[in-house]
C-alpha cells in the first residue's frame, strides 16, 4: 500500500537529478531494495511506470537490485543470510542479531540522456 | 545525443526523516517528548494510553490518534479532558512525518508535558517511518501470541520500550514466555519488558517510572 507514495519519491529524486544536469531524459534508475525493507519491488515497479508517465522519466527502465538479509552472530562472529523465519545461525543454532544488510532502500544511480 | 550516468544514493525515506527531525526539534524547544505508540489492532493502545496518563498524573498529556477510520478513540479521550486530535488516513497504513507536522500545527503546545502518538493498527510499516518521536513504544498482547517479534522483527527492533498487554490472560491461551522473551532478545537486548494489563492496571507502575525517568 505505502509504495505508491515512496514510489513518488523515487521519481522526484530521477527528476531533480536530471533537471541538476541538464539532461532532457531519464533513461534508467537503478534502485536498491532489501529483502526486510518491507517494500515490495513488484509494487515500485508497476506504480513507477505510473507515476513517471508525462514527466522527464517516462519510459525510463527501473532495475531494482535485491539484497538478502543478513544477521551477526555473536558465538560465530560472523554474519549469515536470515533463514526465513528464523533468526537462528545456521552453524551453530545462536540466535543472530540485527544488521542494516537487507533494510535498504535507496536509488543508487541514475542514467541520463542529454541532447547536444 | 550524450548519456552519462549519475550516482545518488538518496534514501528514499530521506525526506520523511528530515520533516521528522524538524518535527522533533520543535518538540523539543517546546518542553514535549513525543512517544510513538506502536502495536495491532486491538492490542488495547488506547487502554494502555489512559493507564498511562493515570499514571503521570501532574504531566500534561497530548494526544494525536491514527485510525484509518473514525474518531471512536479520540472522543473517548476527549470526554475525559485529554486534548487530543485525529488523523484519518483514509486508508493509509502508517502516519508519516508530514501529517504529524500538519496535525500539530493545530496543538497549542503552550506547556510542558508528553505527547503519545497512537500511530495506526499495524505491526508493519509505522515502524518504517519516524514521525518526531523520541521513542517508540511497542504494546503486544498475550492474546496475539508469543511469536510476534519473530514475524514482525523491525517493531521489535526499533521499540525502546516493549509493553506485552493482557499479561493477565497469558496463562489461558498458552503464552510461551520464553520464546517470546528470546525472540526479543536477539533483536533488541536493551528495550525492558514490561508485562502489564490494561484491564486490571496491573504492570503500570513500571511503564510509569521508566517513562517519568525519560522525561
Amino acid at each position: 500500500m505505502h509504495e505508491y507514495p515512496l514510489t513518488e519519491r523515487i521519481v522526484d529524486i530521477a527528476v531533480k537529478t536530471a533537471r541538476e544536469h541538464g539532461a532532457s531524459r531519464v533513461s534508467a534508475v537503478h534502485l536498491v531494495i532489501g529483502e526486510t525493507s518491507g517494500i515490495i519491488p513488484d509494487s515500485v515497479q508497476m506504480y513507477f511506470d505510473l507515476i513517471a508517465e508525462e514527466t522527464p522519466a517516462g519510459g525510463a527502465k527501473l532495475i531494482i537490485r535485491q539484497i538478502k538479509p543478513e544477521m551477526h552472530c555473536p558465538e560465530c562472529n560472523t554474519n549469515f543470510v536470515r533463514p526465513r523465519f528464523s533468526f537462528a545461525c545456521p552453524v551453530c543454532g545462536t540466535l543472530g542479531s540485527p544488521t542494516a544488510i537487507g533494510r535498504e532502500f535507496y536509488v543508487e544511480s541514475i542514467e541520463l540522456e542529454t541532447n547536444d | 545525443m550524450s548519456t552519462e550516468k549519475v550516482t545518488v544514493m538518496e534514501d528514499i525515506y530521506s525526506e520523511n526523516d528530515r520533516i521528522s527531525d524538524k518535527i522533533h526539534e520543535k518538540l523539543k524547544e517546546s518542553g514535549i517528548y513525543a512517544v510513538n505508540v506502536l502495536g495491532a489492532p486491538g492490542t488495547g493502545k488506547t487502554s494502555s494510553l489512559i493507564k498511562m496518563m493515570e499514571g503521570l498524573k501532574g504531566i500534561k498529556p497530548y494526544v494525536v490518534e491514527g485510525d484509518i477510520q473514525s474518531d471512536i478513540d479520540t472522543v473517548k479521550l476527549q470526554r475525559m479532558g485529554i486534548e487530543t486530535l485525529q488523523i484519518n488516513t483514509g486508508g493509509a497504513c502508517h502516519l508519516d512525518a508530514i501529517l504529524i507536522e500538519n496535525i500539530l500545527s493545530k496543538f497549542d503546545l503552550n506547556q510542558k508535558g508528553i505527547l503519545f502518538i497512537e500511530n495506526i493498527g499495524n505491526l508493519v510499516c509505522p515502524a518504517e517511518f519516524n514521525i518526531g518521536e523520541d521513542i517508540k513504544l511497542l504494546i503486544t498482547s498475550a492474546t496475539e501470541g508469543a511469536d510476534k517479534p519473530y514475524k514482525y522483527p523491525l517493531a521489535f527492533e526499533k521499540a525502546s520500550i516493549i509493553l506485552l498487554n493482557k499479561s493477565d490472560l497469558a496463562p489461558y491461551v498458552d503464552f510461551d514466555r520464553d520464546y517470546f522473551e528470546k525472540g526479543i532478545r536477539a533483536l533488541n537486548p536493551d528495550a525492558p519488558i514490561f508485562y502489564v494489563s490494561a484491564k486490571t492496571g496491573e504492570g503500570f507502575d513500571g511503564v510509569c517510572s521508566w517513562l517519568k525517568a525519560k522525561l
